[in-house]
C-alpha cells in the first residue's frame, strides 16, 4: 500500500498549486480519491466523522443495482434465443447480453463522465459521484437495440440540460437518467417503442416480433404471459427493468442499507395499487381491466419506484413530502398507463413530473410547520397583550 | 415532583477512553489565560495593559457593546502577554499566577436581596458571563429578565461529563446559586436530570425537575427547552451550566468571583483518563503531562467534547465553559479504498453501509475528514438527529443564503450551532454544518438583536 501511495504522490505533484497541470487537479483528485480516502482533517465543526462518504453512498446504489443489471443480461440473450428459435445455454445467453450491454454501459460511463470532468475543471470543485449511478441506470432502462450514438446524445442531453445547467450535483429537479430515457422517447420515438427494440436483434433479423406487455394492451392485444413470469423477468421490455424479483432484492439492499427511502417505495405501491384496484372495477378497456397487482409487476414500475422515484435530489426531501410524493408517482403511472395509450409506460413520466412538484410539496410541508410556529408565537403576543 | 420527558431520535456515540470516576486536584499553573472567542459574539475592549497586576475577580475586558457584560481574572498576578493574531484581533491575555489579591463584594442578607441587586452583584461581579442567554447564546443581558432559567445535567455527548459525580461535593454552592436565579425570575428554575438515575439533585429546592429520556442530543438544553418551554419570537431563556451554577452560589456565599473548574480529561491514547478540579483558564501542560500521552504531536486537544468543542494546542489554555477536554489522534493518514461499504468496520458510523453499528463495545476515532465535502445529496439524514420540531437541512440551506425572513420562520431562535455536532458528523456530504449555523446566528443577531 505504502509503495502505491508513492507512486501517487509521484503523479500526484505536477497537479498540485503552482504545478504544470494545476488547472486539471479536480480530474486528478477523482482518481486519487477513488484509490485512497484522503488524509484531510477536520477544520471546522465536529471534529470527528462518521465513516460514511457519497462515494460509499452511491456504491452502494451500484451494489444494489447489479442483480438487476446481470439478470438483464440474462433475459437480453434468453429473448434473443428463443425468439430466433437457435439451440442455447445459460452461458450463451449470459455472454450475449453481456455482448450487447457493455458497449452500452461503455459509452454511457465515457460520454457522461468526460462532461462531468469538464464542468469540475471549468468551476473548479471536485467531481461529485452523482454519475456513477445515473451512468449505469441509463443504459439499464434503454431498449437494448438503441444505437449507442443515440444513447450517447441522451447522455449528453440529461447531464447538460437535466444536471449541470441547473448547477451540477445537487441541484437538479429532474431525474437525470430520466430525461435521458424521456429525450431518447421523444426524440427518436420509432426506436423506443413498438415490436422490434425489445428484444435483441430484432431490427435486424425479421422473424422476431416482441412487443412489451403494455404495449400489447395498450393495441387491446392478448397477453400470454403470466404473472410468474412477470415476477420473475422472462419478459422482453428496457435492458434491466423486467425482473421484479432482482429489482427487489436491489430495494431490500437500499432499505436495509437506509440509502434508498423505504417511504417512497412502500407510498408507491400503495398509490399504485389503489388506482389499479379503482380501474379493475370500472374496467372498460383492456389495459384498465389488466388485474392491479400484475400492473406492478409488469413494465418499469418496480424498476422506477425502487431506483428512479427515491433519488434523494429530485424526490420530495421531508418526510411528510416523501410519502405525498412517494403515493402520486403510483397514482399518476397507472394513470397514464390506462388514459394514454401512446404511452403505455407511464412510470418514467409519472416520476418526471413528480420530481417537478415535489418542490411544491416540500414548500407546503415546511410552511405548515412554519405556521405552526407562527401560531405559538401569536399566541404568546395574545396572552401578554 | 417531578416529570419525564422524552426526546426520541438521535445516537450515541460510544467512544473509548471515557475518563473514569476518579477526581485528582490537577497541579497548579503557571500561567492562566483567558480567550474571547469562548464568548460568542463579544468585542472586547482592554482593561488592563501588559505588566499591570491584577486581582482574582478584577475585570481584565467588558464588551464594546455591553459594558455590563465584564470578564474578571480566575486568578491574582500579573498580565504577561495580550496575544495577537491577524488584524490585532485578541487571542488570550496570559496572566501569571502571584499573590492572593481578591476582589471582594458586601453581600447583604442572601434573603433580602432584591433581584435587582441580584443581577447587579452578578454583572459587578463577572459572575453574568456564566449564564448564557437563548436565542443566540450570548452572556446574559442584565437589562432583559428572561421568561425562564434552564440547567441541564443530562450530558449526552460522546464523553459526557457525569455531572452527579462532578458536582457530588458542591450541592450547597448549587442551591445557593439556584436559590439566587429563582429570585430572580420569581419561579423555580428548570433542571433536568437524567431519567431513572439516582442523583443528589432529587433533593434540590426552587427546581423544577424534569426527567430526560433519550440520547444525544437530547442533552443539549435547546432540545429541551423545545419540549418543556419553548422560545417564541422576542422572548428569551437562560441557560445555566451545573457548575458554573455552583460557582454563582459561592460567589454569593463568599462574596469573591468563584473560578473553579472541574474538568475530565478524556482520550483513548491517555494512560488514566479521570476528572481534575483545577481553575478557569488553566493551561493544558497543568492538566495532562508527557507521561500521560506518548507522542503529543500525533493529538488534538479540544475544549469541550468532540462533536462540538473546539481546538487548542498543548502549549495553550482550558476554556471558559467546557467541563470536559477531549484528546484525539490526528487522522492525517490515507485509508487505501476506504470508501468501500463495510470496509474498516471499526470507524464509528451512524449509517447502516458499514457494519460499525453491529459491533457493540466503545470506539476509537480520529479526526479523518472520512471524504470529502460535496454537495447535499441524501436527505432525511440530518432530521434523524435533530429531535426537535425544526427542519435541519431547510434551516442550514437558508443560513447558507443569509435569507433572514427564512431563517427567522424555521427556528434559527431555538437552536445553536452545537446541537448541529451530531448532525455534522453523520453527514454524508461532510458539510460544516455548525460553522453555517453560527455564521446565521450571527446575521441575525447583527440585523435583528
Amino acid at each position: 500500500m505504502n509503495l502505491i501511495r508513492k507512486q501517487v504522490d509521484k503523479i500526484k505533484k505536477p497537479f498540485l498549486k503552482g504545478g504544470k497541470l494545476e488547472l486539471l487537479y479536480p480530474a486528478f483528485n477523482a482518481f486519487e480519491t477513488m484509490l485512497f480516502v484522503p488524509d484531510h482533517t477536520t477544520s471546522k465543526g465536529s471534529h470527528i466523522r462518521d465513516g460514511v462518504d457519497l462515494k460509499r453512498t452511491m456504491i452502494t446504489v451500484i451494489i444494489a443495482l447489479l442483480p438487476a443489471l446481470l439478470y438483464g443480461m440474462y433475459n437480453t440473450g434468453y429473448q434473443y434465443f428463443i425468439q430466433t428459435g437457435l439451440d442455447f445455454t445459460f452461458l450463451d445467453a449470459v455472454l450475449h447480453g453481456a455482448y450487447k450491454i457493455f458497449p452500452m454501459i461503455a459509452v454511457s460511463y465515457a460520454v457522461g463522465l468526460s462532461i462531468e470532468f469538464a464542468f469540475a475543471v471549468y468551476r473548479n470543485h471536485p467531481v461529485n459521484e452523482g454519475y456513477l449511478v445515473t451512468g449505469l441506470l441509463i443504459p439499464m432502462i434503454m431498449p437494448i437495440d438503441m444505437p449507442l450514438w443515440m444513447l450517447a446524445i441522451s447522455v449528453v442531453f440529461a447531464v447538460l440540460i437535466a444536471k449541470e445547467a441547473f448547477g451540477g450535483t445537487g441541484m437538479n429537479i429532474l431525474n437525470p437518467a430520466l430525461t435521458a430515457r424521456a429525450f431518447a422517447f421523444f426524440a427518436y420515438p420509432t426506436f423506443m417503442s413498438g415490436d422490434k427494440v425489445w428484444v435483441s436483434e430484432a431490427t435486424n433479423v425479421d422473424a422476431i416480433s416482441g412487443e412489451t406487455i403494455l404495449g400489447t394492451l395498450a393495441a387491446n392485444g392478448d397477453v400470454t404471459y403470466s404473472s410468474f413470469n412477470m415476477f420473475m423477468g422472462s419478459i422482453p421490455g428496457s435492458v434491466a427493468e423486467t425482473s421484479v424479483f432482482f429489482v427487489l432484492i436491489g430495494a431490500l439492499i437500499l432499505i436495509s442499507t437506509g440509502v434508498g427511502s423505504w417511504r417512497i417505495m412502500i407510498s408507491g405501491i400503495f398509490g399504485a395499487s389503489l388506482v389499479g384496484i379503482l380501474f379493475n372495477l370500472w374496467g372498460a378497456n383492456s389495459l384498465m381491466s389488466f388485474d392491479w397487482y400484475n400492473h406492478l409487476l409488469v413494465g418499469g414500475f418496480a424498476f422506477g419506484i425502487v431506483f428512479m422515484a427515491t433519488d434523494p435530489v429530485s424526490a420530495a426531501q421531508t418526510t411528510k413530502g416523501k410519502w405525498i410524493y412517494g403515493f402520486l408517482v403510483g397514482v399518476f403511472c397507472i394513470l397514464i398507463r390506462v388514459f394514454n395509450p401512446a404511452y403505455p409506460e407511464g412510470v418514467m413520466l409519472a416520476i418526471l413530473l413528480m420530481n417537478v412538484f415535489a418542490p411544491l410539496i416540500d414548500h407546503y410541508v415546511i410552511e405548515s410547520n412554519v405556521s405552526k410556529r407562527r401560531k405559538r408565537w401569536a399566541n404568546i403576543k395574545l396572552k401578554t397583550a | 415532583m417531578s416529570k419525564d420527558i422524552s426526546i426520541n431520535n438521535g445516537a450515541n456515540l460510544n467512544l473509548k477512553g471515557l475518563a473514569i470516576k476518579e477526581l485528582k486536584a490537577a497541579k497548579k499553573s503557571l500561567t492562566y489565560a483567558i480567550n474571547p472567542d469562548d464568548f460568542f459574539a463579544l468585542v472586547p475592549r482592554m482593561l488592563v495593559k501588559e505588566g499591570e497586576k491584577v486581582s482574582k475577580g478584577q475585570p481584565i475586558f467588558h464588551d464594546k457593546n455591553d459594558e455590563s457584560i465584564k470578564i474578571v481574572s480566575p486568578v491574582s498576578g500579573k498580565v504577561t502577554e495580550i496575544r495577537r493574531g491577524a488584524k490585532r484581533k485578541i487571542l488570550y491575555v496570559i496572566i501569571q499566577r502571584e499573590g492572593e489579591d481578591v476582589v471582594k463584594f458586601e453581600i447583604p442578607d442572601l434573603q433580602s436581596l432584591s433581584k435587582e441587586k441580584i443581577i447587579q452583584l452578578l454583572s459587578e461581579s463577572g459572575s453574568l458571563a456564566y449564564i448564557k442567554q437563548r436565542p443566540y447564546n450570548i452572556i446574559a443581558k442584565s437589562n432583559k429578565l428572561p421568561k425562564s432559567i434552564f440547567v441541564s445535567t443530562h450530558s449526552t455527548a460522546p464523553y459526557a461529563v457525569d455531572f452527579d459525580f462532578l458536582m457530588s461535593n458542591r450541592i450547597d454552592d448549587l442551591q445557593t446559586g439556584i436559590d439566587m436565579m429563582s429570585a430572580v425570575i420569581e419561579k423555580s428554575i428548570n433542571f433536568t436530570v437524567t431519567h431513572k438515575k439516582n442523583s443528589n439533585f432529587n433533593n434540590l429546592n426552587n427546581v423544577e425537575i424534569y426527567n430526560i429520556k433519550g440520547v444525544h442530543p437530547s442533552g443539549n438544553e435547546s432540545f429541551q427547552i423545545n419540549k418543556i418551554d419553548p422560545l417564541n419570537f422576542g422572548e428569551t431563556v437562560w441557560v445555566i451550566k451545573p457548575e458554573d451554577l455552583a460557582n454563582i452560589g459561592a460567589f454569593f456565599r463568599t462574596g469573591v468571583f468563584c473560578s473553579s473548574r472541574t474538568v475530565a480529561v478524556s482520550g483513548d491514547s491517555l494512560k488514566s483518563p479521570k476528572y481534575f478540579s483545577t481553575v478557569i483558564g488553566s493551561s493544558i501542560s497543568s492538566l495532562i503531562n508527557n507521561d500521560e500521552i506518548d507522542d503529543i504531536k500525533n493529538y488534538r486537544f479540544i475544549n469541550g467534547d468532540p462533536l462540538s468543542g473546539s481546538k487548542v494546542e498543548y502549549s495553550e489554555f482550558l476554556g471558559f465553559y467546557n467541563n470536559s477536554l477531549s484528546v484525539i489522534e490526528e487522522g492525517n493518514k490515507y485509508r487505501m479504498l476506504g470508501w468501500l461499504p463495510f470496509m474498516y468496520n471499526s470507524i464509528p458510523s451512524l449509517s447502516k453501509t458499514s457494519f460499525s453499528w453491529l459491533l457493540g463495545g466503545t470506539k476509537k476515532v480520529n479526526t479523518n475528514l472520512n471524504g470529502e465535502e460535496r454537495a447535499i445529496v441524501v436527505t432525511g439524514e440530518m432530521e434523524k438527529y435533530f429531535p426537535m420540531d425544526i427542519y435541519p437541512m431547510q434551516l442550514i440551506k437558508a443560513c447558507m443564503r443569509g435569507d433572514i425572513e427564512k431563517m427567522e420562520s424555521l427556528g434559527i431562535y431555538e437552536v445553536v450551532p452545537e446541537d448541529f455536532g451530531l448532525v455534522d458528523f453523520s453527514c454524508t456530504s461532510k458539510i460544516e454544518a455548525q460553522e453555517i449555523i453560527k455564521s446565521g446566528i450571527e446575521i441575525m443577531l447583527k440585523e435583528v438583536g
